[in-house]
């Protein structure tokens, strides 16, 4: 039985989507069998940003309503095959949602593969309250920025009480995914530091995500950033992000690029 | 057919708090309703359906006067459960009780039986959180003191009947002696608080002194004011 992921904030913009196809990108590159579900209804992205938006057909809601089949809905990766996605419907709104409908596609999602990894939108609504219902972890997504750590704690306590799960009394695993981090505007105290940041969620941290060009030249290229720019500092991020998620024990650094020889003579400031 | 005396059965009462709006009518009464419709229609819309008590101390009304302007509130949406701070014999009838917040409230108690009732303490009501308080949450325990192991995030909101102890970091809102309890406190191990307060007197961030944000402090209540001070 795989395992049921959702990628949540609350705050819109910190990277959600991204994330959900870096981190998906690079469990299918080690060898799992992943599918990531778009759960933005009406405002879908995940196709592009994956470079799929061609090749949609059928859609998640088309699922729920019995129009298509489910193995009918799902896109394979022209680069990854053992990566899959589940596009989202971008002409319907949320309310297209049902709970039973993201039951029973879960469920079966669930038997097909190691790994069902839920963009969830922004927002506490319905949306996103469905998007982490049947998940068994969550990822919360934060920038350093006093709004997007107050909505992510909000998410958290949601997490703790709207899930399945929190239902049953269970927990729902909890990750702590910071990105966009900076570490120049960190050192000047223009963001809160990483110790701040854990300090207001107390939640355990999955990785550090440095502020890099080419997270967006991915989004642009339709490729996730580990796919396109394997070496680059947020891809060796999310590489270490989803090695502690499959269970590995990685030491939390903050990557960065590695300078060219002419950066290394003159991109040095004096200290 | 035998009647609850003669078949010995005890009737039970029961004292419960309840957490009511006070609005305090104003002359002109006719400017007042009005003032009142206006901040319904924007952004009070807490008020409708509510419970609301009706605080006369500042009118002189008449007992038709107060029908006039319970019925006038209902109109609104507004419903009036009690009057407060008017004559008794001005309620009574089809009109809401008169009722007394605790605030500055005296109790007549009858002398106690025996001497095992005359102990005034009750059961230890504390309600334990393990977790932190998440933003947005609200807990509400109006038995007691609530003690958070965690801390409380900024919007969150914690409403104690007693006092409330933080072993963590207070970024939200903490109310104590949210009955009318004047000796209840607020404990926290680091301040960041939102808002303070203690039976309804509070203390908003601006207001607090400075110097003692992120540090322990502890919140009482002296007469009318709130106070501060540092527990390190």
């Amino acid at each position: 039985m795989g395992k049921v992921v959702v990628v949540t904030s609350g705050k819109g913009g910190v990277g959600k989507t991204t994330s959900t196809a870096a981190l998906g990108a690079a469990l299918a590159q080690f060898g799992q069998n992943v599918v990531i579900v778009d759960f933005d209804v009406g405002l879908r992205n995940l196709d592009l940003v994956m470079g799929a938006e061609r090749r949609v057909v059928y859609d998640f809601i088309n699922v729920i309503q019995g129009v298509a089949k489910l193995p009918q809905a799902l896109i394979r990766d022209k680069r990854l095959d053992k990566l899959a996605l589940l596009p989202a419907s971008q002409t319907r709104d949320k309310d297209a949602l049902t709970e039973e409908g993201v039951l029973s596609v879960v469920t079966s999602l669930r038997k097909m593969f190691d790994w069902v990894i839920c963009d969830s939108p922004a927002g506490i609504e319905r949306g996103p309250t469905l998007a982490m219902r049947f998940a068994d972890a969550a990822i919360i997504v934060t920038n350093p920025e006093v709004s997007s750590v107050r909505d992510s704690d909000r998410i958290i306590g949601i997490l703790d009480a709207k899930t399945v799960r929190a239902e049953r009394g269970e927990r729902v695993e909890k990750h702590l995914l910071l990105t966009r981090y900076d570490q120049a505007r960190a050192a000047r105290g223009e963001m809160l530091s990483i110790n701040d940041v854990l300090e207001i969620l107390s939640t355990p941290l999955l990785g550090i995500v440095p502020e890099s060009e080419e997270v967006l030249r991915a989004s642009n290229l339709g490729s996730p950033v580990t796919f396109n720019s394997p070496g680059s500092a947020p891809a060796r991020a999310y590489f270490d992000a989803a090695r502690r998620l499959l269970g590995e024990d990685v030491e939390m650094t903050i990557p960065t690029e590695k300078p060219g020889l002419l950066g290394k003579l003159f991109g040095r400031r004096a200290a | 057919m035998t009647s609850a005396v003669a078949s010995g059965q005890a009737t039970r009462f029961v004292c419960r708090s309840y957490m009511a709006v006070v609005l305090t009518a104003e002359p002109p009464i006719v400017d007042w309703v009005a003032g009142i419709e206006q901040r319904v229609k924007g952004a009070a819309r807490f008020l409708v359906g509510s419970p609301v008590v009706l605080d006369l101390s500042a009118v002189k009304l008449s007992r038709s006067a107060i029908a006039h302007l319970v019925t006038e509130l209902d109109q609104r949406g507004i419903r009036v459960m009690g009057l407060e701070n008017t004559a008794p014999e001005l309620t009574g009838g089809g009109l809401p009780p008169l009722v007394r917040s605790s605030r500055g409230a005296t109790f007549n108690l009858e002398a106690p039986e025996t001497a095992a009732a005359s102990d005034p303490r009750r059961a230890p009501a504390t309600l334990l959180l393990e977790e932190p308080v998440r933003s947005g949450q609200s807990i509400f325990f109006p038995d007691g003191d609530v003690t958070v192991l965690g801390s409380v995030g900024s919007g969150a909101e914690l409403v104690a009947g007693g006092s409330i102890h933080i072993y963590g970091t207070l970024r939200g809102r903490a109310m104590a002696g949210s009955n009318g309890n004047t000796r209840a406190r607020i404990f926290c191990s680091r301040i960041e608080a939102e808002l303070l307060a203690i039976d309804g007197y509070y203390l908003t961030a601006d207001s607090m002194e400075r110097g003692l944000r992120d540090r322990a402090v502890q919140a009482w209540l002296e007469g009318n004011e709130l106070k501060i001070s540092a527990l390190d």
